[in-house]
């Protein structure tokens, strides 16, 4: 199902727990299938000191929070700003396509933090919200059900085919 | 590995791989060929149809159809009857928490214009019988309800639903798939005018298993062709499977009261010991209503399949039902149907035992699951904001 780069974060998770006087803490959950990833900083001279991470989730959400803090991890917060969740997925050598969108949120809790971090330190006027991640498709260039794997229109909320609703992206 | 994921599959008995052997070894003719070869072939057929018509208590042989899995059986049920009595109405009635092959079948029927009423359960997971009569319609054509629950195990009043069926001549549809061959089951005492299922759940082999088709129920193929399975079903038969299949149910008929024991055994050191390696869990298997061999149980505040990976690790196979596992990463309906919370049907496990397994084998699950379950809750945070 995983491939040995991801069983190995998750097997060892890498940078596991909390940082109790953390400069930035950052939260993402998904209630569509229920993972929840928080992010806890200690920051130094604009560089990541230390990261943490706590994750309830699947195997996938488990290794990307794992993996995004081995990434982030001395990093300035310009250049984890630039920390994409594909670059995590990349990382990890590829996610199962079911999972690419719902247990990647890595990037995006650790974005959270830092935000959190820079409004402690300048207020919330400072930093604006960065905007989301541009729809990808999950492969090639046309949409396809994520579950059959039949070519679909762009805007499709319903596959014919295998007639299962599709409340993700495709 | 430690298999406690019988409810997937099951391994083949001894006496089931002899058979099964000596058959690949040495048969391979066709059974409608007319030659000696041929007729042997089919003796060999009807023999292990007689075995699974003991085993549910068919008065004909005649009335089981061999089909290649479960879902085959319920999609020729389900969509057998709705063709065949298009011109009586076109109104199915079914319950909640039915296996997906019901689920989907009934699904592609409603987008081809037929009615559904889908009944709810209750906490325990059971359907009200008086529900099922207050929906019948003059127009019902079918009431499909399971015998058992794949997910949660729990058994559905089916005698009680059988009686309101026959009583109101509407055509009554059982999946039996996870029942026939663990527990009695008995066409006759249910009611039941069709009931699916299937040879691995009992010992047999995989890519084969039933539909009972009570005489005089009106249902059409869903595999057209020749005049195989009593013109019910078309295609060259399975042989080789069929003849394991007929092996394994002869068996199961004459062992039923012996495994039932041992398995019941299993469940009950389960859920006495369990209380000493883990907290915060729920059951979501009712003891006394349910199958011997299967307990589901949600552990709050981490998620299945990380479980079921971390177990894997250590040789042990379960599944589990967390909507991360799930492909369509959606809650099950079943736990859903339930009135489970998203949160705690993620961490949801299905433990099924088999002949194989031990109590020594419960003893090391559980010691696994309670490592397993201390990891994954140092790592989550629901569980320290619960603390």
């Amino acid at each position: 199902m995983y491939n040995e780069v991801v069983m190995d974060h998750f097997k060892n998770p890498r940078n596991v727990g909390e940082i109790e006087d953390a400069d930035g803490i950052g939260e993402v959950g998904n209630p569509l299938c229920g993972d929840m990833m928080t992010i806890y900083l200690k920051i130094k001279d604009e560089r990541i000191e230390d990261i943490k991470f706590k994750t309830f989730g699947c195997g996938s959400a488990i290794a990307v929070s794992s993996m995004l803090t081995e990434i982030a991890s001395g990093k300035t917060l310009e250049e984890a700003k630039n920390i994409s969740n594909k670059d995590v997925a990349n990382a990890l050598e590829g996610l199962p396509k079911n999972k690419l969108h719902c247990s990647n949120l890595g990037a995006d809790a650790l974005h959270m933090a830092i935000q959190d971090y820079e409004d402690k330190k300048y207020g919330k006027s400072r930093s604006e919200p960065k905007d989301k991640e541009e729809h990808q498709h999950a492969s090639g260039d046309n949409c396809y059900c994520p579950y059959c794997d039949v070519e679909l229109g762009e805007s499709a909320t319903f596959c014919e085919a295998c007639q299962r609703d599709l409340e993700e992206e495709h | 590995m430690l298999n406690l994921d019988h409810i997937s599959s099951n391994p083949l008995l001894p006496e089931v791989k002899e058979v099964m052997i000596d058959a690949v070894q040495n048969d391979y003719h066709n059974p409608s060929s007319q030659h000696k070869a041929g007729e042997q072939a089919a003796e060999k057929i009807e023999s292990a149809r007689e075995a699974v018509a003991r085993l549910i208590n068919a008065k004909d042989p005649k009335e089981v159809v061999f089909t290649s899995c479960g879902t085959e059986s319920v999609n020729h049920a389900i969509k057998g009857v709705a063709m065949a009595n298009r011109d009586k109405g076109n109104h199915i009635i079914t319950s909640n928490i039915e296996h997906n092959s019901v689920v989907r079948s009934l699904k592609r029927l409603k987008s081809q214009g037929f009615k559904l009423t889908s009944l709810p359960v209750d906490t325990n997971g059971q359907v009200d019988p008086g529900a099922v009569e207050e929906a019948i319609t003059d127009k019902t054509i079918l009431v499909s309800v399971m015998h058992s629950n794949n997910e949660i195990g729990t058994l559905q009043p089916i005698k009680e639903i059988g009686e309101i069926t026959r009583k109101k001549k509407v055509v009554f549809h059982c999946d039996a798939v996870d029942s026939v061959g663990i527990l009695p089951v008995d066409v006759q005492l249910l009611n039941a005018d069709l009931l699916s299922l299937a040879s691995n759940t009992y010992y047999g082999p995989t890519g084969v298993a039933g539909l009972y088709i009570r005489k005089g129920v009106k249902v059409f193929p869903l595999l057209e062709g020749g005049a195989q399975e009593n013109n019910k079903r078309g295609g060259t038969e399975n042989l080789i499977g069929i003849i394991g299949m007929g092996k394994a149910a002869e068996l199961a008929f004459r062992d039923m009261d012996k495994r039932l024991e041992h398995l019941q055994n299993l469940k009950k050191h389960f859920l006495a010991e369990l209380p000493k390696y883990i907290d915060e869990y729920l059951i979501n298997t009712t003891p006394d209503r349910s199958l011997p061999n299967l307990i589901s149980l949600s552990v709050k505040y981490i998620e299945g399949e990380s479980v079921m990976l971390m177990l894997d690790e250590d040789d042990i196979g379960i599944s589990t039902k967390s909507a991360c596992a799930s492909g369509s990463l959606r809650a099950s309906h079943v736990l859903v149907s339930l009135g489970l919370s998203h949160a705690d049907a993620q961490g949801t496990l299905v433990v099924s035992f088999g002949l194989d397994n031990t109590l020594q084998d419960i003893d090391r699950f559980l010691n696994s699951l309670k490592h397993t379950v201390e990891t994954l809750r140092n790592m989550s945070p629901l569980y320290k904001k619960k603390a």
